[in-house]
């Protein structure tokens, strides 16, 4: 039990040291420090807890809930008083309405209800801390220096790094202690930590932008963070001994008890995980800094919204309202895709990747079988592994080319050749076999086939599918170009830098590689505790995974013969005589340059376009989920 | 269920058939055009003189992708021809496709690049069409896995009529024939001159054609698992196939890339979906 | 093995023929005297390509374009200068803007002359050329072993 209190308030400490230090060199150590206590301790979690399964702590310390309680409402009147202050009546109101309601249980309930097993860990459990404490903890490293940098291009942003990184820490914290909790009341009071966090980071350049885009992901967190206020003054109000507030009672008691704060929660998920109509907040988010962006917009915060409905998924499984929710993941998933094709910002693109996968857990846990809920937990590791890969690499790319649009990074292998790699495998790991993404992928289709309303899943995976490789091939395209000018600008990329870029892209192969371990240690373990029954790639087929994996990793060495042999003469160019930088002399004599764009088919994937499409109909099914509960309350 | 045997006996013997299918299919359009044409040996006359040619690259990382192109179609077709699960094959296919799109784009040529961009469009056009032929080929006869797909006695073409026309239409798409042989052709095209290919010449471009022989054979294998039932029904349905495409081929002008997207996606959400919407239904139940 | 003989590919370039040899190129391709039958195909790319055949004279306008196509191509390779433009200039050789035929720039190895050439002259000027193409095979072969 230490292990988990520790993994929560080590990070905690961290981060009041952090704010009270100004030293920019002792920041630097202690991060990296902490970040290798935080990976040692999240790994130690791992090798001592995996063989015990689902194991239930009662927490020693009595006035916890108390704590959080005085916390909470310390965080409401911080953002009443933020609300206050940048003029934003809807969010001050959203403070309000959460905090009456959490007023009313304390008063209500507070005093008397008090869950006894408090923490928990089990086999996701145990996937989430690895993911926070080792993705986290490098992410952290990478910010360091990355704020360095970004200081040294944005001189007209105030510099506020002790509060960029006790935020920073206390996320993490935030994270180990949501993903750690059984006790309904303590997860909401995480929650409420990562939404205060996200805010926090995505206003940190104050720039008008940046302070509008943060009020819009707090307005939409808020919504959800609501409806699970909702879920628990229900729970409260339902059974009076708080029974039902530990998350195990809960999702023991059955769907009929627990379709109605489970459909609650969810929508709470669906919120931080930015599903379609929530989808602005998260693209907005990506005016912030980028190790910001990967940390907490795609590989941690925003899987805590995934993470919950995936723990509701026996609940979910089977019922309309499920179905509803599943369908709000399958269409953002499309859309999103669809919209990604249209974007060149690079740090947009990821974005709405990420909203995309994300809403392909969400169909996942929607549906809710063994085999889906196993390529769901898949979909996280796989996904948070690589995107934070291909944001950190895109945030180095920014400041080394000046631009985080795609169209200026051709001959990015030429320029930035290790980073260029790197970002090649990081986008291998989305989208191509035999990579991690696509085993999900794969493992969704042959269960949604025999899913309940299947078919429509399985059309929405096929074109998702289709629609993905594109958006992703013609960036990976864009980045291998070998242009015949350009120079090597990789010597300025910091040494820590590579360390945690090196590290994120050899667990993106190991990921794939390690696979069926991690499946039958950990993924199958967990689906077998909750369903009774569990999900595998079949043997043969893993065998040619990891054949095909080996094939990868040995044909680049053919490279090693291809320096000796063979003539290089420069690309046709009609037969125009062209200088190394691409000019060549047009009609009439005039110089033009040779340069190459990207297709965007804004006229069918256009953001505008799509939304209009996927809002609606998102609200629509969201609704329908409502009316489902409804009914079942009736 | 996997059988190494049948794969290596299709790495051996697939660039033979391929080849063979490619100086069959010369052969006939030269004679839909009133021509004698080239011997149908043509094709590995081709092949056997690039290797003869001087070894020529915009850069050297163009042959790692190639290799990689080659290397990757031959395992997508020994998958296949192994009994190996179909929609891995279908992966794998991917796979090896976005190998050839990237030689074509580390060139930084301005044809390869447009080029590469358009195979991607047909890649997108004709991808759910085929993931839902693996779908409806599941759904009639139980398996994904190829060898269980073509033992199966059931009559799988007649369950599955839209899914063969989805299929074939993006067979069209795939085999890269007019009206959607957008990328790249075996003719000269003026305004790309060729397409994905300029860039690659001779090895590298020899490499390009086994791997479309290898590729073929896959293709024709796919259509195979539609009469499994039947093996002889099978190889008529093959031949008639190839020659409806080698028909349109001669019949029909290219087409834009906007139409390459709605014939794919079209017979998709159209034949595909409706054809398996009805097998849901009454087969299932659901 | 000399398989160039069996499949040599072309690039045809007009230089600033009046289109009447280009015609007669064009006619080599069509039923009647269907070059496809020796495996030849107008590639249209230089990088494909075993033999450039061009049609009409040399200016200083396409010089460096005549050069720029035969230097992308790989070996070995050869020149057809099809029709009296491509081989002297032709009547245009006087012209204030013509510097002559076709080996003005680049190295010819064939020369089909006629105004405009015939069909059988060019298909016959090609077949010659292909002798040429497995000599320079044969030396180019020579020459790696050496080196090797």
């Amino acid at each position: 039990m230490y292990d988990l209190i520790f993994l929560i308030l080590f990070p905690c400490i961290i981060a009041f040291i952090l704010l009270l230090l100004n030293n920019n060199r002792i920041r630097h150590a202690i991060v990296a420090l902490a970040a290798l206590v935080i990976s040692a301790g999240s790994i130690y979690l791992l090798v001592s807890s995996f063989t015990q399964g689902t194991v239930y702590y009662a927490f020693p310390f009595e006035p916890t809930s108390l704590v959080m309680f005085a916390l909470e409402m310390g965080i409401a009147l911080l953002l009443l008083y933020l609300g206050v202050r940048f003029k934003q009546p809807v969010a001050v109101l959203l403070v309000l309405v959460q905090t009456v309601m959490m007023i009313y249980y304390e008063i209500t309930w507070g005093m008397t209800v008090e869950p006894e097993m408090n923490l928990f860990i089990d086999q996701f459990s145990i996937i989430m801390a690895l993911l926070i404490g080792i993705i986290g903890s490098l992410i952290a490293v990478f910010a360091t220096s990355y704020m360095d940098t970004y200081h040294s291009h944005h001189h007209e942003v105030r510099d506020r790094r002790r509060m960029f990184f006790f935020v920073i820490f206390v996320f993490l914290a935030a994270m180990f202690g949501l993903v750690f909790s059984n006790n309904i009341p303590w997860i909401f009071f995480f929650w409420e930590v990562t939404t205060l966090s996200s805010f926090l980071l995505i206003g940190y350049s104050e720039t008008e932008e940046a302070t509008n885009n943060a009020f819009l992901a707090l307005k939409m967190n808020l919504l959800g963070g609501i409806a699970f206020a909702g879920a628990i003054l229900y729970l409260a109000s339902v059974d009076p001994s708080g029974g039902l507030l530990e998350l195990d009672a809960l999702l023991a008691s059955g769907q009929a008890a627990a379709i109605i704060p489970a459909v609650l929660i969810c929508f709470a998920g669906l919120t931080k995980s930015a599903q379609m109509p929530f989808s602005a907040w998260l693209v907005g988010a990506m005016v912030a800094p980028t190790p910001v962006s990967a940390l907490l917009h795609s590989s941690t915060m925003v899987k805590a919204g995934v993470y919950i409905i995936v723990r509701f998924a026996p609940v979910l499984a089977g019922s309309l309202a499920g179905i509803s929710i599943a369908l709000v993941g399958a269409v953002t998933f499309l859309l999103a895709s669809g919209i990604a094709i249209s974007q060149s910002n690079a740090k947009k693109v990821l974005a709405y990747s990420t909203i995309a996968n994300l809403g392909l857990i969400v169909a996942c846990a929607g549906v809710g079988t063994p085999q889906l809920v196993w390529a769901a937990i898949f979909l996280i590791i796989f996904h948070a592994v690589a995107k934070s890969l291909l944001f950190l690499c895109v945030g180095t790319v920014e400041h080394r080319v000046g631009s985080r649009d795609i169209e200026d990074m051709d001959g990015l292998i030429v320029r930035l050749p290790k980073i260029a790699a790197m970002m090649f495998i990081g986008m291998a790991g989305m989208f191509l076999a035999p990579f991690g993404m696509l085993i999900s992928k794969w493992a969704a289709i042959e269960a949604f086939v025999v899913a309940p309303f299947g078919l429509i899943f399985v059309m929405i995976l096929a074109f998702g599918g289709a629609v993905t490789v594109f958006f992703w091939a013609k960036w990976m395209g864009k980045i291998i170009e070998v242009t015949p000018f350009g120079e090597n600008i990789e010597d300025t990329v910091s040494t820590g830098k590579w360390v945690v870029l090196g590290s994120l892209t050899a667990m993106t192969v190991l990921a794939a590689l390690l696979f069926p371990l991690i499946s039958s240690y950990l993924v199958e373990p967990y689906v077998l505790g909750i369903f009774g029954e569990t999900a595998r790639l079949a043997q043969d087929n893993v065998i040619i995974m990891v054949l095909m994996i080996a094939l990868l990793l040995v044909l680049p060495l053919s490279y090693l013969s291809y320096r000796k042999q063979g003539r290089t003469m420069p690309a046709y160019m009609g037969g125009r005589p062209t200088t190394p930088d691409m000019k060549f002399l047009g009609s009439l004599g005039m110089e033009r340059e040779m340069t190459t764009r990207n297709y965007y088919f804004a006229e069918y994937f256009g953001e505008a376009k799509l939304l209009k499409v996927g809002n609606p109909l998102c609200i629509l099914l969201i609704l329908a989920a409502v009316a489902a509960i409804v009914g079942v309350a009736l | 269920m996997i059988s190494v045997l049948t794969a290596v006996l299709y790495l051996l013997l697939a660039p033979i058939a391929g080849g063979f299918i490619a100086g069959i299919d010369r052969k006939l359009t030269a004679r839909m055009q009133g021509r004698v044409g080239p011997p149908v040996l043509q094709p590995f006359y081709d092949v056997a003189k690039l290797f003869e040619k001087e070894d020529v690259t915009v850069t050297p990382s163009q042959n790692f992708y190639i290799l990689s192109y080659l290397v990757f179609m031959a395992v997508t077709g020994a998958i296949f021809f192994a009994g190996g699960d179909l929609l891995l094959v279908l992966f794998a296919f991917t796979l090896a496709h976005v190998f050839i799109v990237l030689g074509a784009y580390a060139a930084y040529s301005p044809y390869s690049y447009v080029g590469a961009e358009r195979e991607l469009i047909t890649l997108m056009a004709y991808e759910p069409m085929i993931i839902l032929t693996a779908v409806g080929l599941y759904l009639v006869t139980g398996s994904f896995y190829v060898s269980e797909i073509a033992a199966s006695e059931v009559p799988a073409a007649l369950y599955l009529p839209g899914v063969l026309i989805g299929f074939l239409t993006v067979l069209t798409i795939k085999l890269r024939k007019s009206p959607f042989d957008i990328s790249t052709s075996h003719h000269a095209h003026q305004e790309l001159v060729k397409g994905l290919t300029t860039e690659f010449s001779g090895p590298t471009l020899a490499k390009i054609e086994i791997a479309h022989w290898y590729e073929t054979v896959v293709l024709l294998g796919i259509v195979y698992l539609f009469f499994g039932f039947n093996p002889l029904l099978a190889l008529v349905a093959i031949a008639v196939t190839y020659f409806l495409e080698v028909f349109i081929d001669n019949t029909f002008s290219r087409m834009k890339w906007q139409w390459t997207m709605k014939e794919g996606w079209g017979v998709a959400v159209t034949l595909g979906f409706i054809n398996l919407a009805v097998l849901y239904y009454f087969y299932l139940g659901v | 093995m000399a398989y160039l003989k069996k499949s040599p590919w072309l690039i045809h370039y007009d230089a600033s023929s009046c289109n009447g040899c280009d015609i007669e190129v064009l006619a080599c391709l069509t039923p009647l005297y269907d070059v496809e039958r020796f495996g030849i195909i107008n590639t249209g790319n230089p990088k494909h390509a075993d033999v450039f055949v061009i049609t009409g004279s040399i200016n200083d306008l396409n010089r460096e374009v005549v050069k720029n196509i035969y230097e992308q191509m790989p070996n070995p390779k050869v020149v057809v200068a099809v029709g009296i433009c491509a081989c002297s200039g032709g009547v245009f050789a006087e012209c204030y803007n013509v510097s002559g035929g076709v080996d003005q720039v680049i190295p010819v190895d064939v020369y089909v002359p006629g105004c405009a050439a015939r069909p059988e002259s060019i298909i016959d000027g090609i077949v010659k050329a292909l002798g040429i193409l497995e000599e320079k095979r044969a030396k180019m072969t020579e020459m790696e072993a050496v080196h090797a």
